[in-house]
C-alpha cells in the first residue's frame, strides 16, 4: 500500500476515535469558520494538498508563481518599507508630521490628502465647508505642495500618495516640486493609487465615469513608464474593499479583476504589458485571522502570476511580481477598550510580513476614535519595529510555507477568486460588474453578514460583545484646528491674485483641447500646475469634457 | 393598518464611508421600515428636501469624516426654516464624543458610535418618533 | 389669525409637504387623505401621466433623470412617483431610485416621491395611481412613474399612465423572454436603453419582429383576443396599449402604425430628445384620437376595482376578518364546511357585515 493510502486510512481511523470523543465531549462550537466565515476542519494534512505539484504551484522565492515571495531572500536582505499614512489641516502641519515620522525612523512616506482634494474641489468650493484639512491634508496649487515637502529631498524618500481621481494632478504637482529642488523626475521614487475602479465599489472618491478615468489611468502609465520610471504608476487595491464589508477570498477576486481591467485598458491604449506591467503594485488588508490572511497574500501572488502570464502573455518577470503594500484592518478595531487594539494591529502585522508584504502600515488604537495622535502613531510603528527586529518572522522566507492548514487556505482563496473573476469576465469584465452593481452588492452581502454575526454574538470581539466594561470619554483625541478652511481659503485668494492668470488661462485651454482629443493628458497637466492653477481649476475643466460619475447603488 | 416608519438614510458632506450607513439601511429595512437611501456626497439642502418630498419620519445621517459639527447643524436649521419640526433625527458614525453636547443642543435625537448594535438604532427609532 | 388652511388647500398650492403628507396619507389609507383627494378630484385630470417600465438595473432611473431635464428645459413642472419593491420578508424596503435623479434634487419645480410596492395585489404599490393625481392636483405638468417590470407591476402600470413606455436592455438574455410572455402589447413606447453596449441593435430587430407578428395577429383577429392575457381583463373593456386598443392606428395603405423604437444611453442622455419627442407625439395623438379618454375609461374602472379588492383585503386582514377567517378554516378542516360554502360566508359577512 502506497503512502498516502496508509495515511488515508490513518486519518479515518484517528477521525472515527475523535468523532466518539467529540459526541461525549463536543468542542466548542459545532462550525468552525475563519475570519472570513469560510469552514475550518479539525486537522489538516498532507491529503489536502493532494494533486497540488509543488513546483508548479508554490515553487521557490523570486521565481514564478511567485507563491513564496517575489524576492529571493526577501527580509533577510532588508525589512519591509515602514510607511504610516498621515496627514491632516495644513501642508504645514502635515509637513511637521512627516519630519518627526522620519526622525522616528519610518522609512517612506505616506501622504493622505483631505476629502475636497480627493475629489478635486478646491478649499474655497461651496461642497468643500467643514471638509477642509479635517481627514488629510489640502492641497490647492503647486504652492501647497511645495510647502508639504519643505525641507524634505524628494531624491531621498519614497512617497506614496492616496490619490485616485485627480492622481494624475497631484503627480503633476509633485514633479514640479522636484523640479523646483532640482531633483529630476527620473529620481523620483514612490506611488499614486490612481486606482479609480475601487473607488466606484469601495473607497467614494470618483469624480468622472469609468472610461475617462481609464484614460486618464492609461495616460500616467504611458508618461511615466518614459518620464519618471521608478514610479509606482498605480496601487491596486483591495484594502478598501475589504474595508467596506469584503471577505478576504473577494478581496483578492475583486482587486485582481480591476487589475485585469487595468493591463486590458493600457494594452487597448497600444501599450505593450512588459512595459507597464513591472509598475503595477497592489495593497492589501491584514485583518484578524492570521493563517488566512498569510494564505490570501500568497494565493493572490499566485494568482497575478498566472494571470499575467497566461492570460496576458507576460514575459517580464517584474510583470508577474504582485508586490503590495499592507494596511491592518482598520473596521477590526474598536471604540471599546482601545488599548486592546494594540494587540489586534501586532497580529495583523505579523500576517503581512509572514505574507511577504513590501511595505507596511500600522494602525494605531485610536482608529476608531479619531486621526491618530502622535504618541498612538509611535505604539503602531514600534509593533512594526518589534516585528522585525524581536520576532523572528523576518529572519527566512516565507516560513508558514509547507503548513498543511496555510497551503489549503492558499488553495482556498485561490479557487474562490478564480470562481469570481470568472464571474466578472461573463459579465463584460469588472468595469461592467461594477456599472452593473454586482461587485458593491457582494460586499454589501459580506458586510451585513458580518455585522448580524458580531450582533447575534456568532463572533466575539473582545471588548465589544464580550469582556465589556464600563469606561468613561475616552480623552487626548487629536482635534483638527477648525480655522484650516479660512487659511486655505485666504491662501488661495492671495495665489489668484498674483499668479499669471493669461498663463493659467492658456494651459487650461490647451488642457481642454488635449481632453477633447486623444493625446496624452499628463504634459498639459503639468504645464497647468506649474503655471499654479488650481486643483479645482484642473479638474473642473476635466468634469466639463468628461462628465460625473453617478454611482450605482444595488440592495 | 399599521403606519410604516419611513427613514431617510444619507450620508452628508463628501464623506465615501458608506458601509455603515448601508447596513444601518438594510437594518431598518429587515425591522420592516421604508429606507430612502440617498447616497454619497448629500448636501443639507439635498438632504432637507428629500426629508420633505418623502415625508420621512427618521432622517438618519451618517458621518465619518469629521465634518459633522458643520453640516449637522445645517439640516436643522434649513428643516426648521421649513417649518419642519416633527422629523426625528439621529446621526451616526466616528464622531468624538466630546462633540455629542453640542450637536444635541441643535436638535440631533441621537448620535450612534462605532460598535452600536443595530437593534439599538432600531429600538430608539421605535420608541422615539415625533408623528405617531 | 387666519384660518388654518386645508390639506387640500395647500395641495392645490402646490406646497410640498403637503404633497408628501397627502401621498402618506394616502398609502396608510387614512380617511382625512382620502377626504382630502376627493375634494381634489375636480381639479385633476390636466398632468400628462407617463409610465416607465422595465427589468430592474435596465436605467428607468436614469432615464426618469434625463427625462426631467429635458422637460424642465420646456419650463413644465415634474412629478415623479418611483415605486421600488416591498421585501416580502419584513414589510421593508429599500427605495433607491432618487440617488439617480439627484440633479433635480433641489429644482422647486421637481418633485420626486419614492414608494414600496407594499405589495398585496400586484406589483404597483395601491397608492400609486392616487399618488400620481396628488401630483397632477398638485399642479404638476407631467408624472412620470417608475415601476420595476417583473411579475405583474408592468400590466398595472397601463391602467394608470397615459403613455407608457418600455424599457429593455441588450445582454439580458431573458428580458426578451419577459417581453415574448406577453406584455408587448401594453407598450405605447420601447426604448432600449443602454445603447452603447454590444447587441442594442439586436434588440430593437427582436422587438420590430414580435410588434409586427402582434399586429399581422391583430389585423386578423378581434383585439379583445390579444389582450385576453389573463391579468389585462381590464383592457377587453375599453381598449388600451398598442394592440389593447380596440382602434389600431392604420396608415394610408390600412397597415397598423407600430410604436416607435429607440435607442437611448441614458447614463449620457443619447436619444432621449427622441423619446420625449415620442411621448410628446403620442400624448397629442391621444388628445386627438379619443384615445385619452379611453384610456381614462379604463383607469376609473381600474381604479374602482382596486378600491374594492383592497377594501375586501383590509376587511379580511382586520382583526373581525382574521377571526372569522380562522373559524372557518377550522370549520373546513373539520368538514363541516367546504372551501366554497365557507368563502360565501367570509364574503357575505365582509361585504354586508354579516356573521361575523
Ligand atoms: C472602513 C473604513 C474605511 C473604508 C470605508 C469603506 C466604506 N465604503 O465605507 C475605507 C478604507 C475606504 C476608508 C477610507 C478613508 N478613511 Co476610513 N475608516 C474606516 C474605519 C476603519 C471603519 C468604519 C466602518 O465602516 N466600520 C464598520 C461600520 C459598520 O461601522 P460604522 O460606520 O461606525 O457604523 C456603525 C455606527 O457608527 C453606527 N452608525 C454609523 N452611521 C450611522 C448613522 C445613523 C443614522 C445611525 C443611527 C447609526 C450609524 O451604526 C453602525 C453600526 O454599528 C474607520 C475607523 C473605525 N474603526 O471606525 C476609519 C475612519 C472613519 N476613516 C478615516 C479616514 C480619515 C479615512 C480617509 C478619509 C483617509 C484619507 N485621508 O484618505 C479615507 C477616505 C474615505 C472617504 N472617501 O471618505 C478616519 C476618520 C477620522 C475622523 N473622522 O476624524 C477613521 C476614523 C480612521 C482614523 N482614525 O483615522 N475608511
Ligand atoms: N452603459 C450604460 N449604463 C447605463 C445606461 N443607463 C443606465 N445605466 C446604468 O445602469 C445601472 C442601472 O440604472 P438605473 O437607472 O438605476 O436602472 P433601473 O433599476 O432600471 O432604475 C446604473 O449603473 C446606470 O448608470 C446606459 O445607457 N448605458
Ligand atoms: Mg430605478
Amino acid at each position: 500500500m502506497s503512502e498516502i493510502e496508509n495515511l488515508r486510512k490513518a486519518i479515518q481511523a484517528w477521525n472515527a476515535g475523535v468523532d466518539k470523543a467529540v459526541a461525549k465531549f463536543p468542542e466548542r462550537r459545532t462550525d468552525f469558520v475563519t475570519g472570513s466565515g469560510a469552514p475550518v476542519a479539525r486537522l489538516y494534512t498532507p491529503l489536502d494538498l493532494e494533486g497540488r505539484g509543488y513546483q508548479a504551484e508554490i515553487g521557490l522565492p523570486g521565481e514564478y508563481p511567485y507563491t513564496r515571495g517575489v524576492q529571493n531572500t526577501m527580509y533577510r536582505g532588508r525589512f519591509w518599507t515602514m510607511r504610516q499614512y498621515a496627514g491632516f489641516a495644513s501642508a504645514e502641519e502635515s509637513n511637521k508630521r512627516y519630519k518627526f515620522l522620519l526622525k522616528a525612523g519610518q522609512t517612506g512616506l505616506s501622504v493622505a490628502f483631505d476629502l475636497p482634494t480627493q475629489i478635486g474641489y478646491d478649499s474655497d468650493h461651496p461642497l468643500s465647508a467643514g471638509e477642509v484639512g479635517k481627514v488629510g491634508v489640502a492641497i490647492d496649487s503647486l504652492e501647497d505642495m511645495e510647502t508639504l515637502f519643505d525641507g524634505i529631498p524628494l531624491d531621498q524618500v519614497s512617497t506614496s500618495m492616496t490619490i485616485n481621481a485627480p492622481a494624475a494632478v497631484l503627480l503633476a504637482m509633485y514633479i514640479a516640486v522636484a523640479e523646483k529642488q532640482g531633483v529630476g523626475p527620473d529620481k523620483l521614487n514612490g506611488t499614486i493609487q490612481n486606482d479609480i475602479l475601487k473607488e466606484y465599489v469601495a473607497r467614494g472618491t470618483y469624480i468622472y465615469p469609468p472610461e475617462p478615468s481609464m484614460r486618464l489611468i492609461t495616460n500616467i502609465f504611458e508618461y511615466c513608464s518614459k518620464q519618471v520610471p521608478n514610479w509606482n504608476t498605480i496601487s491596486i487595491s483591495g484594502y478598501h474593499i475589504r474595508e467596506a464589508g469584503s471577505t478576504a477570498a473577494q478581496e483578492v477576486a475583486f482587486t485582481i479583476a480591476d487589475g485585469i481591467a487595468y493591463v486590458e485598458a493600457a494594452i487597448k491604449a497600444g501599450l505593450g504589458v512588459d512595459d507597464f506591467g513591472p509598475r503595477l503594485s497592489f495593497f492589501f488588508n491584514a485583518h484578524n485571522d492570521l493563517f488566512e490572511e498569510v494564505a490570501k497574500f500568497r494565493a493572490a501572488r499566485r494568482v497575478w502570476a498566472k494571470i499575467m502570464k497566461e492570460r496576458f502573455a507576460a514575459k517580464n518577470p517584474k510583470s508577474l511580481m504582485l508586490r503590495f503594500h499592507t494596511q491592518t484592518g482598520g473596521s477590526t478595531l474598536t471604540a471599546q477598550q482601545a488599548d486592546n487594539n494594540i494587540v489586534r494591529v501586532a497580529i495583523q502585522a505579523l500576517s503581512a510580513v509572514l505574507g511577504g508584504t513590501q511595505s507596511l502600515h500600522t494602525n494605531s488604537k485610536d482608529e476608531a476614535l479619531a486621526l491618530p495622535t502622535e504618541a498612538s502613531v509611535r505604539i503602531a510603528l514600534r509593533t512594526q519595529q518589534i516585528i522585525a527586529n524581536e520576532s523572528g518572522a523576518a529572519e527566512t522566507v516565507d516560513p508558514l510555507a509547507g503548513s498543511y492548514y496555510v497551503e489549503s487556505l492558499t488553495n482556498r482563496i485561490e479557487t474562490e477568486a478564480l470562481a469570481y473573476i470568472k464571474r466578472i469576465d461573463e459579465q463584460g469584465g469588472a468595469v461592467k460588474a461594477i456599472e452593473g452593481g454586482f461587485v458593491q452588492k457582494e460586499i454589501q452581502e459580506s458586510a451585513y453578514a458580518y455585522q448580524m454575526a458580531v450582533e447575534k454574538g456568532d463572533r466575539v470581539v473582545v471588548g465589544l460583545n464580550k469582556f465589556q466594561i464600563e469606561e468613561g470619554k475616552p480623552t487626548g483625541l487629536l482635534r483638527v484646528d477648525p480655522s484650516v478652511g479660512e487659511g486655505q481659503v485666504q491662501k488661495i485668494k492671495a495665489l489668484k491674485a498674483r499668479r499669471d492668470g493669461a498663463r493659467v488661462a492658456a494651459a487650461l485651454s490647451e488642457l481642454e483641447k488635449a481632453a477633447k482629443g486623444d493625446s496624452n493628458l499628463m504634459p498639459p497637466i503639468l504645464e497647468a500646475v506649474r503655471a499654479y492653477a488650481t486643483l479645482g481649476e484642473v479638474s473642473d475643466v476635466l468634469r466639463k469634457v468628461f462628465g460625473e460619475y453617478r454611482p450605482s447603488v444595488m440592495f | 393598518m399599521e403606519r410604516k416608519i419611513r427613514v431617510l438614510v444619507a450620508k452628508p458632506g463628501l464623506d465615501g464611508h458608506d458601509r455603515g450607513a448601508k447596513v444601518i439601511a438594510r437594518a431598518l429595512r429587515d425591522a420592516g421600515m421604508e429606507v430612502i437611501y440617498t447616497g454619497l456626497r448629500q448636501t443639507p439642502e439635498q438632504i432637507v428636501t428629500a426629508a420633505v418630498q418623502e415625508d420621512a419620519d427618521v432622517v438618519a445621517m451618517s458621518i465619518l469624516s469629521g465634518a459633522h459639527n458643520h453640516l449637522f447643524p445645517r439640516v436643522m436649521e434649513l428643516l426648521a426654516e421649513k417649518g419642519v419640526d416633527d422629523v426625528l433625527v439621529v446621526g451616526g458614525g466616528v464622531i468624538p464624543e466630546d462633540d455629542y453636547d453640542f450637536l444635541k443642543s441643535k436638535g440631533i435625537a441621537a448620535i450612534f458610535g462605532p460598535g452600536t448594535p443595530t437593534g439599538s438604532t432600531i429600538e430608539f427609532i421605535r420608541n422615539n418618533l415625533k408623528r405617531k | 389669525m387666519p384660518a388654518e388652511r386645508s390639506l387640500s388647500e395647500r395641495v392645490a398650492a402646490g406646497e410640498a409637504r403637503a404633497v408628501a403628507r397627502l401621498i402618506s396619507g394616502l398609502e396608510d389609507g387614512e380617511p382625512r387623505a382620502v377626504a382630502a383627494l376627493r375634494s381634489l378630484h375636480r381639479a385633476t385630470g390636466k398632468a400628462h401621466i407617463v409610465g416607465i417600465t422595465g427589468p430592474p438595473g435596465s436605467g428607468k432611473s436614469t432615464l426618469t433623470d434625463k427625462l426631467i431635464r429635458h422637460l424642465r428645459g420646456t419650463g413644465a413642472r415634474v412629478g415623479v412617483i418611483a415605486v421600488d419593491p416591498s421585501s416580502p420578508f419584513s414589510g421593508g424596503a429599500i427605495l433607491g431610485d432618487r440617488l439617480r435623479m439627484q440633479d433635480h434634487a433641489t429644482d422647486p419645480g421637481v418633485f420626486i416621491r419614492s414608494l414600496a410596492s407594499r405589495g398585496k395585489l400586484g406589483g404597483l404599490s395601491r397608492a400609486t395611481a392616487a399618488a400620481a393625481r396628488v401630483l397632477d392636483a398638485a399642479g404638476y405638468d407631467w408624472v412620470i412613474i417608475e415601476t420595476v417590470g417583473v411579475g405583474q407591476s408592468e400590466v398595472d402600470i397601463v391602467r394608470i399612465a397615459d403613455t407608457v413606455v418600455l424599457v429593455s436592455v441588450p445582454g439580458l438574455g431573458d428580458d426578451i423572454q419577459v417581453i415574448k410572455a406577453g406584455i408587448m402589447e401594453i407598450g405605447d413606447i420601447f426604448v432600449v436603453n443602454k445603447a452603447d453596449r454590444e447587441g442594442a441593435d439586436r434588440v430593437v430587430r427582436e422587438i420590430k419582429g414580435m410588434l409586427e407578428t402582434a399586429a399581422a395577429l391583430s389585423m386578423s383577429q378581434p383585439a379583445a383576443l390579444l389582450s385576453q392575457g389573463g391579468h389585462h381583463g381590464a383592457s377587453a373593456l375599453t381598449g388600451t396599449g398598442a394592440f389593447g386598443s380596440t382602434a389600431m392606428a392604420l396608415d394610408e395603405t390600412g397597415h397598423p402604425i407600430l410604436p416607435p423604437i429607440i435607442k437611448t444611453v441614458a447614463a449620457t442622455g443619447e436619444g432621449v430628445a427622441e423619446l420625449a419627442a415620442a411621448i410628446a407625439a403620442h400624448r397629442s395623438n391621444l388628445a386627438t384620437s379619443g384615445g385619452l379618454e379611453a384610456r381614462r375609461l379604463e383607469g376609473a374602472v381600474t381604479e374602482m376595482r382596486g378600491l374594492i379588492a383592497y377594501r375586501l383585503l383590509d376587511e379580511l386582514e382586520g382583526p373581525k376578518g382574521r377571526e372569522l377567517e380562522a373559524r372557518l378554516a377550522r370549520a373546513v378542516v373539520d368538514k363541516e364546511y367546504d372551501a366554497y360554502e365557507a368563502a360565501d360566508i367570509l364574503f357575505a359577512a365582509l361585504t354586508q357585515g354579516g356573521r361575523a
